[in-house]
């Protein structure tokens, strides 16, 4: 039930927003994030954006990944 | 970003490394309990689960789906209300529906005269079905955590302010701190850290949790739900363990802040009041419900509904496995007569019940 999808704005009027998903534009209930802009990343949440995505610590995370240190084999 | 990576073999098998290596130096078997269903389905979708185990890491599940820790009493209202009342609509999310009672499931039993069942995506279709239904009543089955509790105080606000009188709502709200604590103060559960639900934990921040590093020592992490993302939370509580300094630690930084979601919690703390929440498994657990404020949307009080009923299918030990108590093959109907297409329990109807993942996913492999 808490499961949640990051999803691409490209619309926003007041508490209304507009994404793509499958080139089906779909509405999403933005009422409960602060200041969301087409463009950001919105993780939707039963019809509603529960958050907005933080892409800077999401590359952060990548870039971890990609640099973690190689570790030696275990014995 | 390109969030491919968060699920790449190479990127996995990096991480496993590290955990195995983590394990060695600490020397003994660890268990983690993830508190979300979805965390579960990671897990066991992945093949993690079961090569974690072999490594040394046994991951218990606890008692994130709402549905499974739903009590029969409120799913029943609803069955009787719906069947025994004409022209009302109860409506409610998908898993609900398959949930058995004495009288059979939502989806099962015969409505009364112009009475319906209605499966809803989002609680913003509540308010569609009241505009559409004037000479109905709309009945609301609502069930929820955290993540899902503030889209559900949306609908009363709108009611009440739109003045919608055919809305009110069942409610069975629960919220996830407290029973983190019944499961460490009763020590039935052995728990070497946590790996809390990511979801939840956007509305929350980590304030409600730092009691379980503080008061229990219980080391933990809040984490997403790509493979990556939870080998990163387990990461992190292993080196809590490892070096003897538990915090609550956010391995989720792209979506969890340390605040949560302060908007959601206002909207929470308008609707609701902190209450005693029933839950299957646990009984009554203090301060872990959240009941409404407005008593004109509240649908026990407006149509009578009796939430008392604890029937539950014989044998059925649903209730032991929400608590992590024991796992879904060790229920003696597992299998043999309870499975997805005929369930004798909620965790084997919902998609975050451990029996229904432990059902299709349990013998999957990590190819390493």
């Amino acid at each position: 039930m808490c499961l949640a999808i990051p999803l691409k704005l490209i619309e926003v009027n007041d508490d209304m927003g507009t994404f793509e998903s499958g080139g089906i534009k779909r509405k999403v209930n933005l009422s409960l994030v602060e200041n969301p802009k087409p463009g950001d990343f919105v993780v939707v949440h039963a019809g509603f954006a529960i958050t907005i995505m933080d892409q800077e610590e999401g590359e952060k995370t990548l870039e971890l990944i990609k640099d973690w240190p190689e570790q030696e084999e275990l014995d | 970003m390109d969030s491919r990576l968060l699920r790449e073999e190479k990127s996995v098998r990096t991480l496993l490394k590290d955990v195995e290596r983590s394990l060695s130096r600490i020397g003994r078997e660890i268990k983690l309990m993830e508190v979300c269903g979805t965390h579960t389905m990671t897990a066991f979708r992945s093949g993690l689960g079961n090569f974690l185990r072999k490594i040394g890491l046994r991951l218990i599940s606890g008692p994130g789906c709402p549905v499974c820790i739903t009590p029969n009493g409120i799913i029943s209202a609803a069955v009787e209300f719906v069947t025994e009342t004409p022209n009302v609509i109860v409506t409610t999310f998908g898993d609900m529906l398959k949930v058995p009672t004495n009288r059979g499931s939502l989806m099962k039993v015969v409505p009364d005269k112009g009475s319906t069942v209605k499966t809803i995506y989002s609680p913003e279709e509540v308010i569609d079905l009241a505009v559409k239904n004037p000479d109905k009543q709309i009945v609301f089955l609502a069930v929820g955590f955290e993540t899902t509790i503030p889209t559900i105080g949306w609908v009363v606000e709108e009611a009440l302010k739109k003045e919608y009188d055919n809305v009110s709502l069942l409610t069975c709200l629960r919220v996830v701190p407290p029973p983190l604590r019944a499961i460490l103060s009763s020590g039935d559960v052995a728990i070497d850290g946590f790996i809390y639900p990511g979801h939840v934990s956007v509305i929350l921040g980590t304030q409600p949790y730092e009691f379980i590093p503080k008061e229990f020592g219980i080391p933990g992490a809040i984490t997403g739900f790509e493979p990556v993302d939870l080998l990163l939370g387990v990461i992190s509580v292993l080196k809590q363990i490892e070096s003897r300094e538990p915090i609550v630690d956010i391995a989720y930084p792209r979506m969890v802040k340390r605040e949560g979601n302060p908007l959601a919690r206002q909207l929470i703390d308008r609707v609701f009041e902190v209450e005693d929440g029933e839950w299957r498994g646990f009984g009554i657990i203090p301060g872990s419900g959240l009941g409404l404020r407005g008593k004109k949307v509240d649908a026990v009080e407006k149509f009578s509904l009796n939430t008392s009923s604890s029937w539950e299918n014989k044998n059925c030990r649903c209730g032991d496995v929400v608590k992590g108590a024991i796992e879904p093959p060790e229920c003696p109907l597992f299998r043999k007569v309870c499975s997805p297409e005929k369930p004798m329990g909620p965790c084997m109807v919902s998609v975050e019940g451990s029996c229904l993942i432990h059902y299709k996913y349990g013998d999957v492999e990590w190819i390493a």
